[in-house]
C-alpha cells in the first residue's frame, strides 16, 4: 500500500512542485494551506510524513510540530520542516521541536525527495 | 659717605697722636725743671711758638695726605669693585675696572674671569631653555590643531578622573548633557560625570598598563546618543619627572585618555544595512526554492502532461517577476542607506570645480575650463557625489553628442551657489537631458546605485537644464546652499570664541594638587572656582522676590572658561514688577516656559560641585539660594568669596565697591552688564586680577581671604 504524505504549505508554487514530485514517486498526497488544516488533516489521513512550511497563516510549523508530537497517537510520524530562513538558529529549534528532518529552502528535488524516502522506509 | 667718615676719623685720630705725643714730648721736658729753667723755657717756647705751632701744622696736613692716598687706594677702590660687582649681578655683561694695587687687580681679574664664564653658561642655559620651550610651545599647538580637528571625541584625565583635556567634539558629543544652559564637560571636573564611574573602572582594571591594551566600552548619552568608548593608559613618564611619578604614584600610570565615537547614526545606518540584506537573503529564499524546484521538476520529467508543463512554466515565470521586483526595491533602499551615509562638508567652491576638472579629463577625452570662477565662495556639499555627478553628466554629454569643450562656472546668488557645466553650439531637447538625471550614474564603468538626482537631494541643491539661444550656450546649473562669509568662521571656531584658542586643555592639572589639605589651607591660585550673578525680580528675596537669571563661568587653574558657562533663565512663577525690566531687560514673554527654579538649581548645584562659589555681594546672591534650600532641598554649602568685600580688603581707602568702579580701578572693559553671564564674566575677571594683589597683601589661601573679607565685613558694618 502506498505511503501517504501530508504536504503543508500556503505557498501554492511549492505545492505544486512537491505534489507533483512525491505522486511521480508513488506516494499518496495530501495538501493542507495553514497550520490548523494542516492538524485537522493529519488526525483525519493519518499520514506516514507531514512535510511542514514554518511560515503558515494560523498556526505554525513550530507550533504545529510541537503540537503533534505532544500526541502519543503521532508517535511514528515523521516530520520534514521546510523554511525560508536559513539561520542556524531556527534549525535546532525545530530539531529541537520534534522534526526528524529540517530542509532550508532552495533545496534540492532529489535531496527532498531522496530524504524523504529514507524517512518513509525507516518508519 | 661713611668711607668719607671713615678717613675723617682717621685723620683725627693721627692728628689726635701727633699733638698727644707733642704735648707729652713737652710735659717730659717741662717736668722737673727748676723756677729759672723754666722760666728761660717759657721764653724760648714763647719765641719758637709760631714755628712748631707751624710744624705741627705742616705734620697734620702731611698725615691727612698720606692716609687720604692711602684710603683711596686701600678703600675707595675695593668698594668700587665690590659696587660694580654688585652690579654685573644685574646686568651680567658689565666688567670690574682694573685699577688700584696689583693685588686687587689681581682680584679684579679673576672675578671677571668667574663672570665671563658665568655669563657664557646663563646664555648657554637661556638658549636652552629657548629652545625647548620653543619646541613644546610647537608640540603643544600641533596637538591642540589635531586635538580640535579629530572626528572622535578625546577626553584625558588625571587617574582621579579629573579631566585635562577635551577637544572640540568631545565638547559636541556632550553639550547640554546634563541640562540646559550647561555642560558635564569641563576642564578639572570629573570624568564621572559624564561615564558611569563603574564602566571605567573596569576597563582600567582589565588594562595592562605595561603592555599599553586598551579597552572599549559602550555608554549612552542622557539624549540617547550611542557612543563607543575607548580608553587607553596614559604610562607614567619613566619617571623623568617626579611629579609624574607623584600622581600616578601605586597606578603605574598618570591617566589615561578616552577616544569617543558617535556610533547613533552609523549604527542606525549600519543596522538598516544588515536589515536590508537579511530581508533579501530570506524573503528570496521561498521564491528562489519555488523556482528552484519548478525548474528541477520540468528538467527531470520531460514526460509530464502538456497541462503540467504551462502549470510549472507559469510557476517559473511568477517567481522570476517577484523576484525581480525584490531585487529592484532592495536596490533602492540601499541608495537611501547610501544617502544617508554622506556627511556635507563646507568646502571652497573653487577647489571643488578644480578637482572636477580634474576627474572628468581624466575619465573622457574632453577639455574642461574654468571660468568665472567666483574665488569667495564656500558650499556645504558632499564633495565626492557632486563629483561623481558632474563626471557623469560630462561623460553622457561626450559620449551621445559628441561635445569635447566644457567650461566650469561658479557664482553665488544669495543664500545659493550656482555651479554651471557650460557647453555651446549642440542643443538638446530638455526630456532627453532630463532622463539622464533619474539614470543611476555610470562612468567609465565604474557604477553608483545613485542618480543625480539623488546626489542633489543629498546635498540640499537642485539640477536642471538650461540654454541661451542668443549666445549658443546650454548648461546644466545645480544650485547648491552656499555658505556666508561670517558662518564659515563660526562653524570652525564653534560658538562665541571665534577670537581664542579655545581653553580645552590644561595640562597643569596633571601635577595633582594637595587635595587632602583642608580647602581652606589650599591656595587660592590653585582652587577651581565658580563665578556666578543672578537677576531677580527685586531686591528682597524675603519679601517675595525670585530669581529669574541664573549665570556662571568656572576658573580653573587661574583661567577664565568662557566656554565652560551656565546661562539659564528661570520662570520666577509671579508676576516681573517694571522697574525690574529696566535694569535687566528681561521680559515675561523670554520667562514663559522656561523651567522654574526648583527644576533648575539641581543641575546649578551639580555645575557648581566642587568649586569655590565667587559673586560680586555674594550675600545678597546667597540669601535667594538660601531661602530656596527648605522648598527644593538643594544646599548650597560650598564656600564663598565675595569680590566686594575683598575690594575693600585691598582698597580700603576707596569709597565705591561697586562692580563697574572696581573694574575700571583694575582696567577691565565692562561689557553686557546685567546679564546675569555678562557680570559673571566680569566679576572673574575682577577676581582673576584680585588674586596677585591678594598675594602682595600676604593673603595667600582660601582660610586668610575668608578671614580678611571676614574682619573688613565687621568693620564696615560697624561704621
Amino acid at each position: 500500500m502506498a505511503k501517504k504524505i501530508l504536504i503543508a504549505d500556503d505557498e501554492p508554487n511549492i505545492v505544486i512542485s512537491l505534489e507533483f514530485l512525491l505522486k511521480r514517486e508513488g506516494y499518496e498526497v495530501v495538501v493542507a494551506h495553514d497550520g490548523v488544516e494542516a492538524l485537522a488533516r493529519v488526525r483525519a489521513e493519518r499520514p506516514d510524513l507531514a512535510i511542514l512550511d514554518v511560515m503558515m497563516p494560523q498556526r505554525n510549523g513550530f507550533e504545529v510540530c510541537q503540537d503533534l508530537r505532544q500526541d502519543p497517537e503521532f508517535k511514528d510520524l515523521r516530520i520534514m520542516m521546510l523554511t525560508a530562513k536559513g539561520r542556524d538558529t531556527e534549525v535546532s529549534k525545530g530539531l529541537a521541536l520534534g522534526a526528524d528532518v529540517y530542509m532550508t529552502k532552495p533545496f534540492s528535488t532529489r535531496e527532498l525527495i531522496s530524504r524523504v524516502k529514507t524517512l518513509i522506509d525507516r518508519a | 659717605m661713611q668711607s668719607q667718615a671713615k678717613l675723617l676719623a682717621a685723620v683725627a685720630v693721627a692728628c689726635t697722636f701727633l699733638l698727644a705725643a707733642l704735648l707729652a714730648a713737652a710735659f717730659v721736658i717741662g717736668s722737673g725743671l727748676e723756677g729759672r729753667e723754666q722760666a728761660l723755657l717759657a721764653s724760648i717756647v714763647e719765641r719758637r711758638l709760631g714755628a712748631v705751632l707751624m710744624i705741627v701744622f705742616v705734620a697734620c696736613v702731611f698725615l691727612f695726605l698720606m692716609l687720604r692716598a692711602a684710603h683711596e687706594f686701600l678703600v675707595v677702590l675695593p668698594a668700587r669693585a665690590a659696587e660694580e660687582a654688585g652690579a654685573m649681578l644685574k646686568e651680567p655683561t658689565t666688567r670690574l675696572t682694573m685699577q688700584g694695587s696689583s693685588e686687587l687687580q689681581a682680584l679684579v681679574a679673576a672675578v671677571n674671569r668667574v663672570a665671563e664664564r658665568h655669563q657664557m653658561q646663563e646664555e648657554d642655559i637661556g638658549a636652552r631653555v629657548r629652545a625647548a620651550n620653543a619646541a613644546a610651545e610647537a608640540d603643544r599647538n600641533r596637538f591642540a590643531v589635531l586635538m580640535s580637528e579629530l572626528a572622535q571625541g578625546v577626553i584625558v584625565c588625571n587617574p582621579d578622573g579629573r579631566v585635562l583635556l577635551y577637544n572640540r567634539r568631545a565638547r559636541a558629543l556632550f553639550a547640554g548633557s546634563s541640562g540646559q544652559g550647561m555642560a558635564a564637560l569641563g576642564l578639572g571636573r570629573s570624568i564621572y560625570g559624564i561615564f558611569d564611574r563603574h564602566l571605567i573602572a573596569y576597563a582600567i582594571e582589565n588594562m595592562d598598563t605595561r603592555q599599553r591594551t586598551h579597552r572599549h566600552f559602550v555608554a549612552v548619552t542622557e539624549s540617547g546618543r550611542l557612543l563607543r568608548v575607548l580608553v587607553a593608559p596614559i604610562p607614567e613618564a619613566a619617571s623623568t619627572t617626579a611629579e609624574g611619578a607623584e600622581a600616578g604614584a601605586g597606578h603605574g600610570l598618570s591617566g589615561y585618555m578616552t577616544m569617543i565615537e558617535d556610533m547613533t547614526e552609523t549604527f542606525d545606518s549600519e543596522s538598516t544595512r544588515d536589515q536590508l540584506l537579511q530581508e533579501l537573503t530570506e524573503s528570496s529564499r521561498g521564491p528562489v526554492g519555488n523556482l528552484r524546484a519548478a525548474a528541477e521538476t520540468l528538467h527531470d520529467y520531460a514526460d509530464m502532461s502538456a497541462e503540467e508543463h504551462r502549470r510549472f512554466l507559469a510557476v517559473v515565470r511568477d517567481e522570476a517577476e517577484g523576484l525581480a521586483a525584490r531585487v529592484e526595491s532592495a536596490a533602492h533602499r540601499y541608495a537611501a542607506v547610501l544617502k544617508s551615509r554622506w556627511p556635507l562638508e563646507e568646502m571652497l567652491g573653487a577647489d571643488l570645480l578644480t578637482a572636477a576638472r580634474r576627474r572628468i579629463a581624466d575619465r573622457c577625452p574632453v577639455q574642461v575650463s574654468l571660468d568665472d570662477v567666483d574665488a569667495g565662495v564656500w558650499i556645504k556639499v558632499d564633495g565626492f557625489s557632486l563629483l561623481q555627478a558632474m563626471t557623469y553628466l560630462a561623460a553622457r554629454l561626450h559620449d551621445e553628442y559628441q561635445i569635447k569643450d566644457l567650461r566650469l562656472r561658479l557664482s553665488r546668488d544669495g543664500e545659493m551657489a550656482h555651479i554651471d557645466l557650460i557647453w555651446s553650439g549642440v542643443f538638446m531637447s530638455t526630456e532627453t537631458v532630463m532622463a539622464w538625471e533619474l539614470d543611476p550614474m555610470t562612468v567609465a564603468g565604474e557604477a553608483s546605485p545613485l542618480t543625480v538626482r539623488d546626489v542633489v537631494e543629498r546635498n540640499g541643491g537642485e539640477v536642471w537644464f538650461q540654454r541661451n539661444h542668443a549666445s549658443y550656450l546650454a548648461f546644466f546649473r545645480f544650485l547648491l546652499p552656499a555658505v556666508s562669509g561670517q558662518e564659515a568662521g563660526s562653524a570652525v571656531a564653534g560658538g562665541a570664541m571665534a577670537d581664542s584658542r579655545p581653553e580645552f586643555y590644561d595640562f597643569d592639572l596633571f601635577k595633582g594638587e594637595e587635595t587632602d589639605l583642608v580647602l581652606d589651607d589650599r591656595l587660592l591660585a590653585q582652587l577651581a572656582y565658580t563665578v556666578f550673578d543672578t537677576e531677580t525680580t527685586g531686591l528682597e528675596p524675603s519679601a517675595g522676590d525670585e530669581i529669574i537669571q541664573i549665570g556662571a563661568v568656572r576658573i580653573v587653574n587661574r583661567r577664565l572658561l568662557r566656554h565652560e558657562s551656565f546661562d539659564q533663565l528661570v520662570d520666577p512663577q509671579r508676576s516681573l514688577p517694571a522697574k525690574s525690566v529696566k535694569i535687566h531687560g528681561i521680559t515675561a514673554d523670554m520667562l514663559a516656559g522656561q523651567p522654574s527654579i526648583d527644576r533648575v538649581l539641581p543641575i546649578f548645584r551639580s555645575y557648581v560641585a566642587d568649586t569655590v562659589l565667587v559673586a560680586h555681594n555674594a550675600a545678597f546672591d546667597m540669601r535667594f539660594l538660601e531661602l530656596k534650600e527648605a522648598g527644593t532641598g538643594v544646599r548650597f554649602d560650598r564656600p564663598v568669596l565675595d569680590t566686594f568685600l575683598l575690594s575693600a580688603v585691598l582698597f580700603p581707602n576707596q569709597e565705591s565697591h561697586r562692580l563697574e568702579a572696581i573694574a575700571e580701578r583694575l582696567g577691565i572693559s565692562v561689557l553686557g552688564r546685567h546679564t546675569a553671564v555678562g557680570d559673571a564674566i566680569v566679576t572673574a575677571e575682577v577676581f582673576l586680577k584680585m588674586l596677585p594683589l591678594l598675594a602682595d597683601k600676604g593673603i595667600h589661601t582660601l582660610g586668610e581671604a575668608r578671614e580678611s573679607s571676614e574682619r573688613t565685613y565687621h568693620a564696615r558694618t560697624r561704621y
